[in-house]
């Protein structure tokens, strides 16, 4: 009970109540004679699950198209975060239209294949995302322009078990926000 | 709404591996029951007794009767059928609804009771006091205590594209009774139970932004208690549930542990190195955490005691890759993922000798998380090469295993919560 009161104080101090609108549902979870707890949860009305496709492959993908920058990917060698090859034109592509439209945001998703310790790859994932952001840095753009956020394992492309698949799934996706996404 | 779950494994299947060299017989004859009854009380028990690897179960067919009292026992004709224990038992119904589980464990070579319990609870609880007759019987025979009325918490990842769907889910630790505790769009994952068996702690990615959540598994209640800029990830519970570990990258990019005291909310910074710092779990004692980091080059993983002016010291030297490192209740051992051949497996390592072994096979193997006994790893396992995960679990001897199959969609991120308070 005193850890409860705990993190209810801690929660209205930083004001972090979990927000209706989130397209999550928290659920309670009910065992047996456990009925009426559910009068606490939060959310589960809420029906806030639908709508919005920006998870995965997008059907109509904002941003600009042309050449180079219709190509929206950055592939990494296994435990690297150094970006390779074609990686280095399609940065320095996206980073010229950044920098020359200072009003576009974006936000690098880092990832990594599905193996190992899912924690670590958050991490390595953070690592591909922060690369690409500091060379799109050094190029002109400004940190206001970006946001980073790693994924990790969590969301592959293709979820074989296998090198091709690996390969596939070890990358960066440049997301180009629309004012009203979310994402800052 | 609350709790309503389309069950992801109607189907569960037992993959003994290789089984103890001398398994213990014993015969689970069948309780006397109303039919009515929604669970068949003496199936739990030998699915959790052989599960275990410890024990094998004499078939139905071949039990010469079906006594429920110890009194009605023929002894010399169960000693015929090579088993040196016998359980009976019958469920009674109790005025007021509630059902009553009485067992005896007999000694067929002695024709002695070993253990005689009653649990009572009401019907929807029945599964669970079968579990109870199980962990009575387990210890009573290997002498450790049983945790077969555990659960476990993990992630199921259904559905595929823009209909893909994470659920943070808690099952008993044989897979039934199934909760859903929060469903999303984003993923979710390192679920973590705090010591008391109330709450989880878990990582969200809701609107593209990771953090850190606390949820109360009964009520659904939930609080945000880490959305800083960067990784919010990898939270562990202190052994007291006073304090959150936790890995933050803030703007640096690189990942660090901290500590979070939910009484102060001060966060103190333990790690100080320009490298993937995280994953960190706490020492039984509760003062050191271990932790996996890529300082040297390769994850590797370390301790550090929380003591000021510590330094961290590595733990584990083979080649590669090890990482996710858990402690076992009682300290003495640290499981892990490691790399053998480029393949992912589960292996302990002795804290105190610095043995090391490899417990399974991989190739995909990752997640481990200790049984509140220390028996038994519950793990996720890739073993379709074009297929998600699903759970498994491995004695610490290696010798005997178990999957838990979803029938459609993956399972991952498994971790056993704590022995439950009656």
């Amino acid at each position: 009970m005193r850890r409860i009161l705990t993190v209810m104080v801690l929660a209205a101090a930083l004001g972090l109540a979990a927000c209706a609108s989130k397209p999550v549902k928290p659920a309670a979870s009910q065992s047996a004679g456990q009925a009426g707890a559910g009068a606490e949860s939060q959310g589960a009305g809420s029906g806030a699950n639908a709508g919005e496709g920006s998870l995965g492959n997008q059907q109509s993908v904002p941003g600009p198209q042309q050449g180079l920058l219709a190509d929206r990917t950055i592939h990494f060698a296994f435990n690297s975060a150094v970006i390779r090859g074609r990686g280095i034109q399609i940065v320095a592509a996206h980073a010229k239209y950044l920098a020359d439209h200072p009003s576009a945001r974006v936000r690098l998703e880092g990832n990594t294949d599905d193996r190992g310790s899912p924690e670590y790859n958050i991490g390595l994932g953070m690592r591909r995302a922060e690369s690409v952001r500091q060379a799109m840095l050094l190029q002109g753009v400004s940190p206001s322009q970006i946001t980073v956020v790693s994924y990790g394992e969590e969301r592959p492309v293709d979820p074989a078990n296998n090198p091709i698949a690996w390969a596939k799934n070890r990358r960066v996706d440049i997301v180009y926000l629309t004012p009203t996404q979310p994402g800052k | 709404m609350a709790g309503a779950l389309t069950p992801a494994w109607a189907q569960l299947t037992i993959k003994i591996t290789s089984g103890v060299t001398h398994p213990v017989p014993i015969a689970v004859v069948p309780f006397s029951e109303a039919p009515t009854d929604p669970v068949n009380v003496a199936g739990v028990i030998q699915h959790d007794l052989v599960g275990s690897g410890r024990f094998s179960a004499l078939a139905r067919a071949q039990m010469p009767a079906t006594p429920s009292h110890a009194a009605q026992v023929a002894f010399p004709l169960w000693k015929s059928t090579g088993v040196d224990y016998m359980v009976v038992g019958r469920v009674v119904p109790l005025s007021g609804g509630e059902l009553a589980v009485d067992f005896n464990l007999l000694n067929v070579l002695t024709g002695q009771s070993v253990v005689r319990k009653r649990f009572t609870g009401p019907p929807t609880a029945l599964r669970n006091a079968a579990h109870r007759v199980s962990d009575a019987i387990y210890q009573a025979i290997t002498g450790i205590r049983g945790a077969f009325d555990t659960r476990v918490a993990y992630v199921a990842v259904v559905g595929e594209g823009p209909a893909q769907r994470f659920q943070l889910v808690v099952a008993d630790a044989d897979g039934y009774n199934q909760h859903l505790i929060l469903e999303s769009r984003f993923p979710i994952m390192s679920p973590v139970w705090s010591p008391d068996g109330k709450w989880l702690a878990y990582v969200s990615f809701e609107d593209h932004l990771s953090a850190v959540y606390l949820q109360r598994v009964r009520t659904g209640q939930r609080y945000r208690v880490s959305a800083r800029a960067g990784e919010n990830g990898a939270p562990s519970f202190s052994p007291n549930g006073q304090e959150l570990a936790l890995t933050l990258s803030g703007v640096s990019g690189y990942p660090q542990i901290y500590v979070l005291d939910l009484h102060t909310h001060q966060l103190t910074r333990v790690t100080h190195t320009p490298a993937i710092n995280t994953g960190a779990v706490w020492a039984p004692d509760g003062r050191a955490l271990y932790f996996t980091s890529d300082r040297a080059g390769s994850p590797q993983i370390y301790r550090k005691s929380l003591t000021p002016g510590s330094y961290p010291r590595r733990i584990t030297f083979t080649d590669g890759y090890n990482a996710s490192p858990r402690v076992s209740p009682d300290g003495k051992l640290l499981a892990m993922v490691t790399q053998v051949d480029g393949r992912y497996c589960i292996a302990v390592q002795n804290l105190k000798t610095g043995a090391f072994r490899v417990l399974t096979q991989g190739p995909l193997d990752s997640t481990p998380s200790f049984a509140p006994n220390g028996a038994t790893i519950i793990y996720a396992e890739r073993p379709n090469p074009n297929g998600g995960a699903i759970l498994a679990t491995v004695s610490v001897d290696g010798l005997t295993g178990m999957t838990l199959k979803p029938t459609h969609g993956a399972v991952q991120d498994p971790t056993w919560g704590p022995f439950r308070q009656h």
